[in-house]
């Protein structure tokens, strides 16, 4: 579904992400951990190209994202992305959010959308905050909503870019648990994260990136219990401990 | 105090009040339009835009209204003053308008877009349907303070002979021998105008901050 031939991403003269070739198929889940500033986060931006990568390609269903002629804006409707601040649209309503890309992108019908906004919202329970702004939501319920906002489009993949970091720990669970109800139903995701419990439990492959590198993959009980690479011990060890 | 003048005068202030008004009005549209375009401009890739908009902002904000308006009216022959007096005033207001919609722009969280044009969403539908809704909450209160500055600004061109209040209070001293009385009565008029503006923006303030 996604293959990404090396990739790779400069700031400046700083190089973040030097080379990463990588298939993902359709239905897979890949976590991608590793320290801060190993480039996960610049990799799942490139994937929709919010950055624009400096070599190698990505192709995504058989079309060359990384290619200028590419309508790129097309593209991102298939691809659902959650990010660490939220974001969602402050003042727009919950249902308005949600339903915004559905109406404007896909010319959806106002009822039918707001038909799909509804099922979205009693699907997770949050039927109650359908008319409320976001900043009288918390941040699990506002992750939630991200989420939501994200699935309207029907998307073929989710990009979570820690998607639980900014929360509050009591919070942290239920946007998980979202998330591996979507593992279930067969949602293609690729998640960077620091939730270790979440990757062994829903990962279908683990990647560890560190400075701009996959250095090790594999699936989570084999990279957990038994990493091959140095850098992967250590950093194993610090987030495990 | 005798404030007698009033009776026989009034017109002149209701009239004086009028063209202060309507000028204003027509500052505030021009310089808003051309306001939005210099910070388009300023905020565009393009160097040669953004140098002249630069440019242009710094040069109106670093030099006297006095002096941009007697630019305009004695610089093109035949120019009728009032024609003169908007066109200055505009031009002067563009440049401070132009910084406010920019730092508006500017403000609104850089996530937004990102949010946004993850959805698909073109940039033009990104910016109206993300970005200016939220910058235009950011840009109202100091848009209003500027449409304010602008009002109490303009007794200025009463210099190039426009018959705005300032110039009619003036012709009102003059007629009646009256010196100080016919100013309170200005300023108070004056006054009048920019609390009630002040108000009104306040009010809109508020309902747009529904969201907050």
């Amino acid at each position: 579904m996604i293959k990404v031939n090396n990739l790779i991403k400069r700031f400046g003269k700083l190089e973040v992400l030097k080379g990463i070739s990588h298939e993902i198929k359709q239905g897979e889940v890949v976590v991608i951990i590793g320290p801060s500033g190993s480039g996960k986060s610049t990799f799942l931006r490139c994937l929709n190209m919010l950055e624009h990568p400096c070599g190698g390609d990505i192709n995504f269903e058989g079309v060359l994202l990384t290619s200028a002629k590419t309508k790129i804006d097309l593209h991102r409707q298939k691809i659902g992305m959650v990010f660490q601040q939220f974001n969602l649209f402050p003042h727009k309503t919950v249902l308005d959010n949600i339903i915004l890309g559905p109406i404007k992108l896909k010319n959806m019908p106002k009822d039918q959308a707001i038909a799909l906004g509804e099922k979205l919202l009693n699907r997770v329970g949050l039927m109650d905050k359908r008319d409320t702004y976001p900043n009288k939501l918390s941040g699990g319920q506002k992750q939630r909503i991200a989420i939501l906002r994200a699935l309207a489009m029907s998307p073929d993949v989710m990009l979570f870019d820690e998607p639980t970091s900014s929360l509050d720990p009591e919070m942290v669970g239920e946007v998980l648990e979202m998330m591996k109800d979507l593992a279930k139903e067969g949602m293609t995701m690729i998640v960077v994260t620091h939730e270790m419990g979440f990757a062994k439990e829903v990962a279908d492959r683990i990647l560890f990136m560190d400075e701009g590198k996959i250095v090790e993959m594999g699936e989570p009980e084999q990279l957990f219990s038994a990493p091959k690479e140095e850098r992967t011990k250590l950093f194993l060890s610090k987030v495990l401990a | 105090m005798n404030f007698s003048f009033i009776e026989k005068y009034y017109k002149f202030f209701l009239n004086g009040t009028y063209t202060t008004l309507i000028l204003s009005l027509l500052t505030v549209v021009f310089g808003v339009l051309g306001g939005l375009l210099l910070s388009l401009m300023k905020t565009s890739g393009n160097k040669v835009l953004k140098g002249i908009a630069t440019a242009y902002i710094e040069f109106i904000r670093g030099t006297p209204l006095l002096i941009q308006l007697y630019i305009v009216y004695y610089g093109v022959q035949g120019i009728p003053m009032f024609t003169a007096g908007i066109i200055a005033m505009s031009i002067n207001s563009s440049a401070y308008i132009a910084e406010i919609i920019r730092a508006g722009i500017e403000a609104v969280d850089k996530g937004q877009m990102e949010a946004a044009r993850s959805l698909g969403m073109p940039i033009g539908l990104t910016y109206k349907e993300i970005i200016i809704p939220q910058a235009l909450k950011n840009i109202l209160p100091a848009l209003g303070n500027e449409f304010i500055v602008l009002i109490k600004e303009s007794a200025i061109v009463s210099v190039i002979g426009i018959h705005d209040l300032m110039y009619n209070t003036d012709t009102v001293r003059g007629i009646t021998f009256i010196a100080f009385e016919p100013l309170i009565v200005a300023a108070f008029i004056y006054f009048v105008l920019t609390f009630t503006l002040s108000k009104g923006m306040g009010s809109l303030e508020r309902r747009m901050k529904v969201s907050d």
